[in-house]
């Protein structure tokens, strides 16, 4: 009894919503986030950019900014660690342009100044003579047969035998025939789709404080989604060993994906090296926008075969992702997450990774996911229309099950899509009168979830309070969760817990922030981390009642004779244990790492009503209600808010955001002026319903949420928005120019 | 960068006409420090002229006109509720305009002198017939708005002048004027289209002088005496407000960019002009929009 491996009910304090260990430093600006370090003898950065899509470097004379005064280091490519393979090198012509520039934006060298304005200055003073080359950042221009190359060698051994060098690689899965599943439908449509690049958005541009000796060892604070990804990749770029240097994760002002790489860091710590000195770089916004990672862009073809009671017969999809300058577009995802809400006999998918003259992209949020189900449930919406169906009814009929053979392979365990729809039909809103002008989408969405490498370690201090080491950055209120989890196993109060994200020194290798990994993996380490430090308490307690170790159990916090053949002892709580630990065996602490492989997939059905102006073309988003599967709840409150977010990142995408490139091949948009996130009046309040479908992978039934929230928002939306309008919209965002656009074509067939 | 701060207009303008590069004159500075963080124009010489007497103060003349000093903010606008009841219109423009934090410093001023076709303040004055007086090493002259633009970015000032002051007409009775402006969010934007309509009517509601203003829809902020025409000697039925969309629309000499193509312009350019011709209209009846 006293390691009980499984509780999902009868919580104490999971489930409870207190406030955030990190709130009060947050609003009160104590919190340190990336741009916060200062060290003596720091030194600023500044990074030299391409103007140009796609050049040649013909040559860079740093010569007059070494003069500037106050200038205390210039690198360029020849700076960095040489012979890098894979990924690495990927990153490291990314960070740093070797032989070419790839993209609007690309560094091409790095200046170290006494301020930041004189590195600044500096940077104008740097010359780099171009030769120009023809550039393309369409996904299909990328493709086609004249497209300039940007990389003859990137192409990976997927790719079949024709196509364009741009094409690095290739994705083809599905079961059954297809063929015969269309011959069997009474309506198939197939339709075309584009989605325009978007940014995460997160409000703090990278920033870092590197350090790096002649000796080979270093220090980097910095704002990061993981930091022994950082770790071992700045190590390798800069060409030291990964154990000699260490990384600090600083508070993080946003991610969502776009913070699981590094850019700026190991710039920094090869400027710190060659100037002798500490080195902070800071991103501007415009740096941002132009020189990280948004995610891909993407042109579709979706092809879905229904009968008239609305079973699907087959479908098939075509996804191009382009991913900017380097391999990496997440087109296997959009391929495995377009139809795996839907258990069908006969599916294919296939996926193109498309290199162009743009950033190389970045994570963000279910990368590649949302794209697809905007194709997918579009054309799901409009065989609904045609066929005179309901959508959600709909979508119950071919709803994935519990054994059902997922659309990318494998059969899914105990999943919690059937009970979203349910609670979606079941919803007030489902059944709401609409105004007129208005229209109402339904989507729904998956992600896969991921576990992770992890590794968490508690200790106990003497006077009963408990201080909680994780390694994964906590980027939607995971301190929280983590303090909760612990609080559950050790009976103690919530606030009785400190957690920390540890830096690369304390901890094993942990996995980044990513995958909505953290509440599951970080969480199940954190459960069984306690339940190692309760076992030492138990064994305390044993050997002072002079009683077997087995005899002992742990009940709200204290430990306890298990019957009345163990003893007649009064509860032990653990402050009393831990007062005289130093006495009894020494300081108690508890530790877990593993590779957590049990992450349950989650899926989510979101409702929308939208209102069009036919005038302008301008869309209203009038009421918004997301209902995920969250398996269970830890703190429910910042479940709600991950539901929240990814729907109004969802409808930023959806309706206003774009990457918008020139003929020059220049981004024309690096500001937030004309870069349109949604501003808070431009969303409606965001109704969350959480459903609970425990997973059977983790010990309280935990499942991850911070993506599934962004999938179904583009389709619901447009959905809601082709509704209103009459008429389907099938690129993204609906701007309004699009949309009046499309309206004008409608009016003009008559 | 050589930084002044003068205490009149005639020395703000003698410091103007001696300074070689690039000079900026800083009032709210929500246009220049902006372009100068941004890298995008580094002035060689910065002449603060909110240190001059009266450039923050709003006041009415004799003849019920109204004079602004160069440094007073959207938020001395917003909160000046005689002005605000004479000219809900242009105060709604200067209004939104940026955030609260910008609105506490922004200026009629710098919106006009940024030089923008988009700036939202503009089409606003130019409906009102505002004038604003010129400072220069020859005196002070009177200059109506519609004739500061010249192009984006540049206006028919020389080196050496300065404006002093913004003039607005007295409201007259039966009169009302309004903005609005296109953007695809609800604020915190730039116009992809802007109008602005002022009206004045007799006693049987029929409109007898009217200017129609357009921004973000050629080169610089547009009068269109066609579209006026257009609804001048009606009661603002639909037919004139079909022939104001119209020539609205027939005025616009747009360029498609990342916010706007030139169809969409030139359309909502005449949906806007319908919407606000409707509540300046309504305004000069005595309507409370």
């Amino acid at each position: 009894m006293a390691l009980d491996d499984r509780k999902t009910t009868d919580f104490k304090f999971v489930g409870t919503r207190p406030d955030r260990p990190d709130g009060l430093d947050k609003v009160t600006g104590r919190a340190l986030f990336g741009a916060d370090a200062y060290a003596p003898g720091m030194l600023h950065g500044a990074i030299v950019r391409s103007p140009h899509a796609h050049a040649r470097i013909v040559r860079i004379d740093t010569s007059k900014a070494e003069a500037l005064d106050g200038v205390k280091a210039v690198v360029t490519r020849a700076d960095f660690a040489k012979g890098l393979s894979g990924e690495f090198s990927f990153v490291l012509e990314n960070v740093m342009a070797g032989e070419k520039a790839l993209y609007d934006g690309h560094a091409v060298a790095a200046i170290a100044a006494s301020s930041a304005l004189i590195a600044r200055d500096a940077v104008k003073l740097v010359e780099v003579e171009y030769e120009i080359l023809p550039h393309v950042t369409d996904v299909d221009a990328a493709m086609a047969q004249d497209a300039p190359v940007l990389n003859a060698s990137y192409a990976d051994a997927s790719v079949p035998a024709g196509h364009h060098p741009n094409v690095v690689r290739y994705h083809d899965s599905g079961h059954g025939d297809v063929e015969a599943g269309f011959a069997e439908a009474d309506l198939v449509i197939e339709d075309s789709f584009k989605t325009e690049a978007t940014h995460q958005g997160y409000i703090e541009p990278h920033a870092c404080l590197a350090t790096l000796g002649a000796d080979g060892k270093g220090e980097l604070w910095c704002s990061t989604q993981g930091h022994w990804i950082a770790q071992k990749t700045c190590a390798a770029l800069v060409g030291i060993e990964t154990s000699q240097l260490r990384v600090t994760a600083s508070e993080i002002g946003g991610g969502f994906g776009g913070k699981t790489t590094v850019f700026v860091e190991p710039v920094a710590l090869a400027l710190s090296r060659k100037a002798n000195r500490p080195v902070k770089v800071v991103m501007n916004r415009s740096e941002v926008f132009r020189a990280t990672g948004p995610t891909s862009s993407t042109s579709m073809d979706i092809r879905i075969g229904m009968k008239k009671d609305g079973t699907i017969t087959a479908a098939e999809g075509i996804y191009r992702l382009q991913g900017g300058a380097f391999p990496g577009a997440p087109m296997e995802f959009s391929a495995m997450c377009g139809f795996a809400p839907y258990a069908l006999e006969n599916v294919r998918q296939v996926g193109y990774d498309v290199i162009s003259n743009r950033p190389k992209q970045a994570a963000y949020r279910a990368p590649g996911a949302p794209m697809a189900s905007f194709a997918v449930e579009s054309v799901i919406d409009e065989l609904c229309n045609k066929l005179g169906l309901d959508p959600i009814d709909t979508r119950l009929k071919n709803a994935s099950r519990e054994g059902t053979k997922a659309s990318y392979g494998p059969r899914f365990a105990r999943i919690g899509l059937v009970e979203t729809l349910e609670a979606a039909k079941a919803h007030p809103h489902y059944s709401a009168p609409l105004e007129p002008g208005q229209g109402r989408g339904v989507s729904c969405g998956f992600w896969f979830n991921h576990g992770g490498e992890t590794s968490v370690s508690m200790s106990l201090s003497e006077d009963g309070t408990c201080q909680l080491a994780v390694g994964t950055p906590d980027i939607g209120g995971s301190r929280a969760s983590m303090a909760l989890m612990a609080a559950e196993v050790l009976g103690i109060p919530y606030e009785n817990i400190r957690v920390t994200i540890a830096d690369t020194a304390t901890l094993g290798y942990n996995d980044v922030s990513h995958g909505s990994r953290v509440t599951y993996a970080s969480g199940l380490a954190t459960i069984k981390a306690a339940q190692d430090a309760v076992a030492k308490l138990s064994k305390r307690a044993a050997a002072k009642w002079g009683i077997p170790e087995d005899a002992v159990y742990w009940e709200d916090g204290c430990a306890k004779p298990s019957g009345a053949n163990a003893g007649n002892f009064d509860p032990l709580p653990l402050a009393d244990i831990t007062q005289n630990m130093g006495a009894t065996g020494g300081p108690i602490s508890g530790h877990f790492e593993a590779t957590p492989e049990g992450a349950g997939v989650s899926f989510g059905t979101h409702i929308v009503d939208a209102e069009v102006d036919p005038e302008t073309g301008k869309t209203a988003v009038v009421r918004y209600t997301v209902i995920q599967d969250a398996g269970k709840a830890i703190h429910p409150t910042y479940v709600e808010g991950q539901f929240q977010g990814g729907a109004a990142q969802g409808i930023g995408w959806a309706l206003n955001e774009e990457y918008v490139y020139g003929e020059d091949g220049r981004l024309q948009n690096s500001i937030f002026l004309d870069y349109r996130v949604p501003v808070a009046s431009d969303l409606p309040m965001i109704d969350t319903v959480i459903v609970e479908v425990p997973n059977p992978g983790h010990p309280y039934g935990v499942r991850g949420v911070g993506e599934t929230g962004i999938v179904p928002p583009l389709a619901a939306i447009a959905n809601a928005v082709s509704a209103a309008a009459g008429v389907r919209l099938r690129h993204l965002p609906m701007s309004p120019p699009r949309i009046l656009a499309a309206l004008k074509a409608k009016a003009h067939e008559g | 960068m050589q930084y002044h701060s003068p205490t009149s207009f005639e020395d703000a303008a003698a410091l103007a006409a001696e300074a070689t590069g690039v000079t900026r004159f800083l009032a709210g500075g929500t246009d220049v420090l902006v372009q100068l963080r941004a890298d995008i124009t580094t002035p060689d010489t910065l002449i603060d002229i909110k240190k001059i007497p009266n450039v923050q103060a709003i006041s009415r003349s004799d003849d019920g006109g109204w004079t602004i000093g160069v440094a007073v903010s959207g938020a001395e606008m917003r909160e000046h509720k005689e002005l605000g009841q004479d000219w809900p219109g242009l105060v709604e423009a200067m209004d939104l305009i940026g955030s609260t934090q910008v609105q506490g410093r922004a200026t009629l001023v710098g919106n006009l002198c940024n030089g923008s076709p988009a700036a939202d303040s503009v089409p606003a004055m130019v409906a009102a017939g505002a004038s604003v007086s010129v400072t220069g090493p020859q005196g002070t002259r009177q200059v109506p708005v519609a004739d500061i633009p010249v192009s984006p970015g540049r206006t028919s000032l020389v080196q050496g002048e300065v404006i002093s002051a913004v003039h607005i007409p007295a409201r007259g009775s039966n009169a009302g004027d309004a903005y609005l402006r296109f953007i695809p969010r609800t604020e915190m934007d730039i116009a992809v289209v802007g109008c602005a309509i002022n009206v004045e009517l007799d006693s049987n509601g029929i409109i007898t002088q009217a200017r129609v203003s357009l921004g973000a829809v050629a080169p610089t902020v547009l009068l269109v005496p066609e579209a006026a025409d257009a609804i001048i000697g009606s009661a603002l039925d639909d037919g004139a407000l079909d022939k104001l969309a119209k020539a609205a629309s027939a005025a616009c000499n747009p360029i498609s960019d990342k916010r706007g193509t030139v169809e969409f312009r030139t359309h909502v350019a005449g949906v806007l002009a319908k919407r606000a011709a409707k509540i300046a209209y309504a305004r000069a009846q005595g309507e409370n929009t």
